[in-house]
């Protein structure tokens, strides 16, 4: 197909000029006259019997429009939808318990609604709020992983009769008998939590149902505004066709706003059209910690096998995954675990074992990531300590058991979130290792530094991590360019977008098939009403299947402009050459714009050919046979004060291969982001729960987010071996960041400490690195 | 996230504001840079029927120096605006040294110092800052002005010596004394936040280089900031060494505080914080007071 001037190109962001400007439209920038505003009562108790309800006194309120609870929701009051189904799974157990609009009878964590204000604004119907008087009788509260399962917890969905959520195995080989064959077995306990996704827009939605016309916008922070509108559709009873769906620009997704239908998505609209009055409900902060979804705690048993050189011969692991009150999406985040573990290396034998258990928390689901840093913690972790005990360097004992180029598509033989077989596309690990460990200066760092610092009491770590992150599943998207009169192009796909840089790398992947200009192909994303058909945007999925779309739709618009051109310039399609956007006979003056062939291939006159399809249009789908497994290596290098265990980040340098770069300054981004998001992980946020499940840092002030002072300067260099699976060779990159942090905090702080701790868990903290190094030194 | 209704005003002078405090007592709060009351309203945890604005009094915004080489710094002197300051860095450098450390900088160009005082936060820095330094507040209320020494007016948990119907007017920073060296140190998970453990250290030596006073406060160590006597007792009389500040760093984390745990900080992370903390603060505080600091005992 030619040159691709563009994709490749560090090219400036399209979007950029909106939102530094302060220009981009965001949900709460949506401003409709008589908006009437929500907000919600939300529980108190992590789980209690909900006896009664009283909002009498909220409705005399002055300002007070509407006040409803599960009683007044008649038929609409319903459980929400199993969102993603498990995959089968041979002997799996899966006990569904999906959400509820608004508590009935039953609360089952802290911040489950209970009942919703609608007043003129949103002060009233806060104040209202405090007007409303509920009876809830408290029960025993399910906190934590293991007491959930013992057989005298209280049980939280006592139609299921157990928290038990999912139990889940998978395995590949005969790991017992790998075990036998074994020169060392390394088994440890290790913990890992996680937390919020921490976006700086909350949720917010804006409902306008309009009468006249029968028709109902919604402005949604959602990152699926396609199956929103069909959800909705479904259970207001209109067509599609009367709901749209507007995510506008969208201050982060990072997965939770991936949920459907959290219970205000339900309500707002349904409220809109009760009312006939545009209704708005914005998140704030304090409730998004209750009402948003996060990421938790797993508890791992996991041993790994190895023969005398380090070489793998069979991993173990048997895991808790901590669900939160309801399982709407399924096992996602687990069998991400149990799948991403394996990493880049052989593993000839495998057994993976999980447990997801109901607990009287929020709900988790996906935040970027998505349960693949759980599985590579392990995994690191068990590989270091292996290497530990057999006196191998831990560079050294991870080459061994990469997989080689020749090894691809490597078949894990087990089943992935997607419901397809874990197969590798491809992928090339050793020469992203060497480059990582060249970069950080690995021999001279252990040779030289190390020793150096140590001698002047200082404690310096180096830590040096692999990880594969699958990237980029079915089941589809769409895109339709098409190329209008002036000669700009407009690419419309169905993707939600939430900074991404959707609106520079589909108009990259565009503008090279239509020789024109990056910044003359305009990206419309997230209206139902400009793009019918999709998913969404989640599982570091975007690029790899809607830019795929967007490059198999301008391939035919390519071919008619190339049609249309030969007829107008009376050349043959072979001699004409697109650039600039202009067509333009080889080694001529003779040339047409993209924009009088638009004209032409939409004629007001004259007769149009049997079968022909007017204008430069068209529309093309994508759907991959399976993911595309991304992947990396993070190293870094840590101070640590020995007396007050703060620790700082000295180096930090990332080699990454999402094979084919579309655009390396949005993908080095990414990147950055997904490490600053690592970091906070690894080392800062935490949610705290009491034992009766009551969360103690729900603020920005004790919940930490890592700030500008706490990321380090990135060191980003990219190995890129091309996806086989696309036209564009590419692989998702959203998530990829994240993922190892924790592993590499783990070891280089060990390594700082000089093995005075071995760490098994995240998140860590300077406190907590000084109780393990008391704990230890008591030890000895 | 929205305050429960409240009435507002905006009172010109001192006298309108006490007219007002006397009006509405328990029911009114004092609005200065309002960094710790407007979130607290928002979250509801606050739901003061009455706000009284004093961001419209005249004549608590003044920086001044005192002929005795005090400095004199009014109620809503804005902590960017000490930070700044010229004057502050020359006559108090304690406190220029501990602001940059108060929240952030957007918060500084807000938050005041007598606000920051009159909150009593003890994880806040300018308390500590107050103590090590024996510096006072000026007040007034309805029976008139009256002096409060800082060790009085840090009576517990987000509390005062300040009466009913009493308003924060002024702070009164003592003047530096010859041999006199400071230092603050704090150890936070981020910078900006609320330290784990914080020390504000004020020595003076004598002629002879001998350690003459020693105020160690310390912050986020209870329920107000405090001094550590033991620790002080290691130092005064006592050439400084590294053996004497060594001991009062223990003295200071193992016997003068009782710190609470919480998500951030155990009890025996706190004690070692101090410990070092204290340690490393005197020394640096004896340096500046032109003490070097021996290695061997006094």
């Amino acid at each position: 197909m030619g040159a691709h001037p563009h994709v490749g190109a560090g090219v400036l962001r399209n979007e950029d000029p909106q939102l530094l400007t302060g220009r981009a439209i965001f949900v709460d920038d949506v401003h409709l006259a008589g908006t009437l505003h929500a907000a919600f009562l939300r529980s108190d108790f992590a789980h209690g019997r909900l006896l009664s309800v009283d909002t009498s006194a909220a409705k005399r309120r002055e300002g007070v429009i509407a006040v409803y609870t599960a009683e007044d929701l008649g038929d609409y009051w319903c459980h929400g939808p199993l969102l993603v189904p498990p995959p089968p799974i041979a002997g799996l157990t899966f006990n569904t318990a999906t959400l509820v609009p608004l508590a009935r009878d039953r609360v089952v964590h802290v911040g489950e609604p209970i009942a919703v204000v609608v007043a003129e604004s949103r002060y009233i119907a806060e104040d209202a709020l405090e007007d409303i008087v509920v009876d809830i009788e408290p029960l025993p509260v399910v906190v934590g992983l293991e007491e959930a399962l013992a057989p005298d917890s209280p049980v939280i969905h006592e139609a299921l009769g157990t928290n038990v959520a999912a139990h889940v195995v998978q395995q590949k080989g005969d790991y017992e008998a790998a075990r036998g064959d074994a020169h060392t077995v390394v088994s440890r306990k290790f913990s890992y939590d996680r937390g919020v996704a921490g976006a700086i827009e909350n949720r917010g939605i804006l409902a306008d149902w309009n009468a006249r016309n029968e028709e109902l916008t919604v402005w949604d922070t959602t990152q699926a505004p396609i199956p929103i509108r069909n959800g909705l559709a479904e259970r207001l009873g209109l067509l599609q066709s009367q709901v749209r769906v507007v995510a506008p620009f969208l201050g982060g997704g990072f997965g939770p706003k991936m949920m459907m239908f959290y219970p205000e998505e339900l309500l707002i609209p349904w409220i809109s059209m009760r009312l006939e009055r545009p209704v708005k409900w914005i998140e704030d902060r304090a409730e998004s910690f209750f009402a948003t979804t996060n990421e938790r705690l797993q508890l791992h048993e996991a041993e790994l096998a190895v023969d005398s050189e380090g070489r793998i011969l069979g991993v173990k692991d048997v895991f808790l995954h901590d669900s939160g009150a309801y399982d709407p999406y399924g096992i996602t985040v687990p069998i991400n675990t149990q799948c991403t573990l394996l990493g880049p290396y052989r593993v000839p034998n495998y057994y993976s074992e999980f447990t997801a258990v109901f607990t009287n928390k929020t709900i988790v689901t996906p935040v970027r990531g998505a349960g693949r840093q759980h599985g590579v913690f392990v995994m690191e972790r068990l590989l270091d300590f292996a290497a530990k005990e057999l006196g191998i360097d831990r560079v050294e004992i991870r080459k061994r058991n990469f997989l080689t180029p020749d090894e691809f598509p490597h078949d894990h033989e087990i089943l992935f979130q997607d419901s397809a077989p874990l197969v590798y596309d491809s992928g090339d690990y050793l020469p992203a290792m060497e480059k990582a460990a060249e970069m950080i200066g690995y021999r001279k760092f252990l040779d030289e530094e190390q020793p150096k610092a140590r001698a002047e009491g200082r404690r310096l770590g180096l830590g040096i991590v692999s990880y594969v992150e699958g990237t980029g599943i079915g089941p589809y998207e769409g895109a339709r360019v098409s190329v209008e009169p002036s000669g700009k192009v407009q690419l419309a796909t169905g993707v939600g977008t939430q900074g991404q840089g959707h609106f520079t790398t589909f108009a990259q992947i565009v503008a090279d098939q239509l020789g024109v200009d990056v910044t003359d192909v305009h990206v419309v994303t997230g209206d139902t009403r400009e793009f019918s058909w999709g998913t969404g945007t989640f599982a570091s999925r975007g690029i790899v299947v809607a830019g795929s779309a967007c490059h198999e739709a301008a391939i035919v618009v390519r071919k008619r402009i190339l049609s249309v051109a030969s007829e107008a310039l009376e050349a043959a399609e072979d001699d004409l050459e697109l650039a600039d956007g202009v067509v333009r006979v080889k080694g001529s003056d003779l040339s047409i714009s993209l924009g009088e062939l638009a004209v032409r291939a939409n004629p007001l006159r004259g007769a149009v050919a049997a079968g022909a399809e007017p204008g430069l249009e068209a529309t093309s789908y994508f759907g991959p046979a399976r993911g595309t497994t991304a992947s990396g290596v993070h190293a870094m290098i840590v101070e640590i004060d020995p007396e007050t265990l703060e620790v700082s980040i000295q180096r930090y340098v990332v080699v990454h291969d999402c094979g084919r770069l579309v655009n390396p300054v949005i993908v080095d981004g990414q990147i950055h982001g997904g490490v600053a998001h690592g970091i906070g992980n690894a080392f800062f946020e935490e949610l705290v729960y009491d034992d009766q499940g009551q969360l103690l840092n729900a603020s920005f002030m004790d919940y930490l987010l890592p700030t500008a002072t706490d990321v380090p300067h990135m060191e980003v260099a990219h190995v890129e071996t091309p996806s086989p699976l696309n036209p564009l060779g590419v692989k998702g990159v959203g998530e990829a960041g994240a993922i190892p942090v924790g592993a590499l905090y783990a070891q280089a702080l060990e390594d700082a400490l000089q093995g005075a701790v071995e760490i098994r868990e995240i998140p860590l903290s300077p406190g907590r690195l000084f109780d393990l190094v008391q704990d230890a030194e008591a030890d000895s | 996230m929205k305050p429960a209704p409240f009435e507002y005003r905006r009172p010109e002078t001192v006298e309108e504001v006490i007219h007002l405090l006397a009006e509405y007592g328990d029911e009114a709060k004092l609005l200065a840079g309002g960094q710790s009351l407007i979130p607290t309203m928002n979250f509801r945890l606050a739901q003061p029927a009455m706000l009284i604005d004093l961001n419209t009094v005249e004549g608590l915004d003044g920086l001044d120096a005192g002929d005795d080489g005090s400095l004199r710094m009014g109620a809503m002197v804005r902590q960017a605006m000490a930070e700044k300051s010229a004057l502050v860095a020359e006559r108090v450098p304690l406190l220029a040294e501990t602001l940059p450390y108060v929240a952030h900088a957007q918060i500084r160009n807000r938050g005041t110092i007598g606000g920051n005082l009159a909150h009593a936060d003890p994880r806040s820095e300018l308390p500590a800052v107050m103590l090590a330094l024996a510096a006072s507040v000026t007040v007034r209320g309805p029976d008139g002005e009256r002096s409060i020494g800082a060790r009085d007016f840090f009576a517990g948990f987000f509390e005062t010596a300040l009466e009913e119907g009493e308003l924060l007017t002024e702070v009164v920073l003592p003047p530096a004394v010859e041999g006199g060296g400071q230092a603050f140190l704090e150890v936070s998970r981020r910078l900006g936040d609320y330290a784990m453990v914080g020390v504000a250290a004020s020595v003076v030596c004598d002629g002879a280089g001998r350690c003459d006073q020693a105020s160690i406060a310390l912050l986020s160590v209870g329920s107000r900031p405090m001094l550590a006597e033991r620790a002080s007792a290691c130092l005064v009389g006592e050439r400084p060494s590294r053996a004497t500040v060594v001991a009062a760093g223990h003295a200071a984390g193992n016997q003068d505080i009782d710190p609470p745990a919480d998500m951030h900080a155990s009890v025996a992370y706190r004690r070692r914080l101090a410990t070092v903390l204290v340690r490393r603060a005197l020394t640096t505080a004896f340096e500046r007071a032109g003490c070097v600091i021996g290695e061997g005992a006094s």
